[in-house]
């Protein structure tokens, strides 16, 4: 049956343009981020204490949550739990209107995305401008990033000049520098008249009370700086236990999101301007968001390492850390740091791009994000679109199992369906017996030779199947045949090899 | 009715407890000669011009001619290391006596340095804060040869107390660039497009 999501393929898949972005993309940010990588001796020792601390953190989650919380406060912060997406909207919508914010400037920021927090300031009539020149081409175009770290990936610079001529009355140009610094003056102002900046954050430090930004344009400098009121929309998984846990993962996160050995700003913040500091904002916000992140941290199961399904879990008590040589796999999808390496080294994503997919995260990591965050119903197919070749999980700087993860997806996926358990099982049940039966083995390899592929190809679903890929062509001679006709081997040769 | 806060904690399985993992030993000294030459090759890769003086009289002068040819006015954060070089002259304004929107330069005194990535520390504090790094177009930052370390675990090492030291530190490397029409790299978007360095 055909969905959206294939209909959004196969616009994907003919659109030349976005092919060569798509390609480009790979190929640049790849080579870029395997130097990276190769640069720092000890980056698979890093790889792993990125992983061992995010297990930690989360394992102890509310205790670090806990120590964020009070730490903001005690620096003047105010902190707020949200729920889910509309209660995190609707105290940033009320705290503009109570402060009589008209402008809002926003960073790139992931969670924002996934909240829809523009479309709330502007139902309340608050202006909200995205200040990274990607986000601010795609909302010029009313589009949604279509890549984690260059959201406007699928833009050509014809498109871009088009947009700017449309939107700004820009004469058409382009010249990307001319692009660029027109964006700089239109959004210089923005940043001068803004009454609040909204951030994300790629950090939040408990130990501290900061958060931590990186960037390389320094439009998250100017929206954290320049209003009076800074607020950070942050999820929950953010929050990492010290200050120095930062060597570890600045230098990770930069190398595998660009390549660069650090991004050009990476911003440490820790509450509002104080005493004596010329600048900075009068108000600090930490909305710290749920939406479904604690439904994966919930889950109890654990998988044995290397393989997962539903059927092969272990439910751990409460409280207690996973066993070695298990993982608690849906746990796992919140170490993610949103580097975007996942995007760039995945087959899938390099020939879909990021609009195929059905919500705002894309790739391998949207792949296990979405359907835990929303349900299958979004897209059942979701875990199924991958070769399953691992690459995402070779780049992934904290080591997180992806393959792992989207085949006990596609198990919880199956068993999710009415009667899909039973037809599942039903169905490899009998080909079982049907391998345990040697008769019946050599009765179906015989007839299989006898029915001409292009006959069995053009009937039912397989039909479907062969669009994309090529019938094996079975040899004249099975090999069972060729066994039994080869001469017996010499006395003394019994492992049956040639001299 | 619980409120939002009791309902993500209440869902947040029990702590499993213990300590995070011990850090790799990472911090090495390293000659001063070595962090000389590896942050300059660094910063310079990223289009950093960096001016090694051998006087505070040549870091002025340099400093000068600079605000001659970038023409316009020059903001001059008002902080130890810039004061001992007395900026003065018709294009100098001290921090907060002139808006750094308006101006061409600022001058900006770094914290530390980190070798490794060609990064500059800067903390905000008083009389220069967090933006006047990012108003101008060109900034020049004054560093200290002895404040530059090896990288990030030694900054780490060096500075437990960066929260309560300011409201914000920022590690700068490079100038302000972006690739995100059609990847083509792009100096200078929101911060500053030049960016010198003057080590004394």
């Amino acid at each position: 049956m055909k969905t959206a999501f294939d209909e959004r393929i196969g616009t994907a898949l003919a659109d030349s343009r976005l092919q060569a972005a798509l390609e480009h993309l790979a190929f640049r940010f790849m080579t870029a981020r395997n130097q990276a990588a190769a640069d720092l001796p000890n980056w698979e020792e890093l790889r792993t204490q990125a992983h061992a601390i995010k297990r930690h953190t989360i394992e102890n989650l509310s205790t670090y949550l806990l120590q964020l919380e009070a730490r903001v406060r005690e620096r003047g912060g105010t902190v707020f739990w949200a729920e889910d997406a509309a209660q995190a909207c609707s105290y940033v919508v009320e705290l503009a209107r109570a402060r009589g914010v008209k402008l809002a400037v926003k960073s790139k920021s992931m969670v924002t995305e996934e909240i829809e927090l523009n479309h709330a300031l502007e139902r309340a009539g608050i202006e909200a401008v995205e200040t990274d020149l990607g986000e601010y081409i795609i909302q010029l175009a009313g589009e949604k990033p279509s890549h984690i770290v260059v959201p406007a990936v699928h833009k050509t610079r014809g498109q871009v000049a088009d947009l700017f001529e449309k939107k700004l009355g820009l004469p058409h140009t382009e010249d990307v520098a001319k692009l660029t610094a027109t964006a700089r003056a239109v959004l210089r102002q923005k940043f001068l008249a803004a009454g609040m900046g909204i951030t994300g954050a790629n950090f939040a430090i408990a130990e501290s009370g900061s958060i931590v930004l990186m960037e390389n344009e320094g439009n998250i400098r100017f929206s954290s700086s320049a209003p009076k009121i800074h607020v950070a929309v942050v999820g929950i998984e953010k929050v990492i236990p010290r200050m120095a846990d930062l060597a570890v993962f600045l230098r990770l996160l930069a190398r595998s999101a660009t390549g660069q050995k650090l991004g050009s700003y990476v911003s440490i913040l820790s509450g509002a301007r104080r005493p004596g500091e010329p600048d900075g904002p009068q108000e600090f916000h930490l909305v710290l968001l749920d939406n479904g992140r604690t439904r994966m941290l919930a889950d109890p199961v654990a998988q044995p390492e290397g393989y997962a399904s539903a059927a092969a879990g272990t439910v751990l008590s409460a409280g207690t850390a996973q066993p070695e040589g298990y993982a608690t796999l849906r746990r796992e999808t919140l170490y993610c740091i949103r580097c975007g390496a996942c995007l760039n080294v995945c087959p899938v994503y390099r020939k879909i791009g990021g609009h195929a997919y059905p919500w705002v995260y894309s790739g391998p990591i949207g792949a296990i994000l979405t359907p835990q965050m929303l349900g299958f119903a979004i897209e059942p197919k979701l875990p199924f679109a991958s070769s399953l070749c691992g690459a995402c999980r070779d780049v992934c700087p904290v080591k997180i199992p992806i393959p792992e993860m989207l085949l006990l997806l596609r198990s919880l996926e199956t068993e999710s369906m009415p009667g899909g358990r039973w037809l599942e099982r039903t169905g490899f049940r009998l080909w079982a017996w049907a391998m345990r039966q040697p008769w019946l083995y050599r009765l179906g390899s015989r007839a299989a030779r006898f029915i001409p592929a292009r006959l069995l190809a053009a009937a039912g679903p397989l039909a479907c199947w062969r669009k994309t890929r090529e019938l094996p062509v079975f040899p004249e001679e099975s090999f069972r045949d060729w066994w039994r006709k080869r001469r017996a081997p010499p006395a003394g040769m019994a492992t049956g090899r040639r001299p | 009715m619980k409120s939002a806060r009791e309902q993500v904690l209440g869902r947040i399985p029990a702590a499993a407890g213990g300590a995070p993992p011990e850090h790799l030993a990472e911090v090495t000294a390293w000659p001063p000669e070595q962090l000389l030459a590896r942050f300059m090759a660094e910063a310079g890769a990223l289009s950093a011009k960096v001016f090694e003086a051998d006087s505070a009289a040549s870091a002025a002068e340099y400093l000068r001619q600079l605000a001659e040819e970038k023409g316009g006015e020059a903001v001059v954060a008002r902080r130890p290391l810039v004061d001992a070089l007395h900026l003065s002259g018709p294009r100098f304004h001290p921090q907060g006596t002139f808006p750094a929107a308006d101006a061409t330069l600022s001058i900006t005194q770094a914290d530390y340095a980190l070798a490794d990535t060609g990064s500059l520390v800067l903390f905000s504090a008083e009389g220069e804060g967090r933006t006047l790094s990012l108003l101008a177009p060109v900034n020049a930052v004054v560093l200290p040869a002895s404040r530059i370390l090896s990288g990030l675990p030694e900054l780490f090492a060096r500075e437990p107390e960066i929260a309560e030291r300011s409201s914000a530190m920022v590690m700068v490397t490079g100038p302000s660039r972006t690739a995100d029409i059609e990847l083509t790299l792009t100096i200078g978007v929101h911060g500053p497009g030049e960016l010198h360095v003057v080590i004394l």
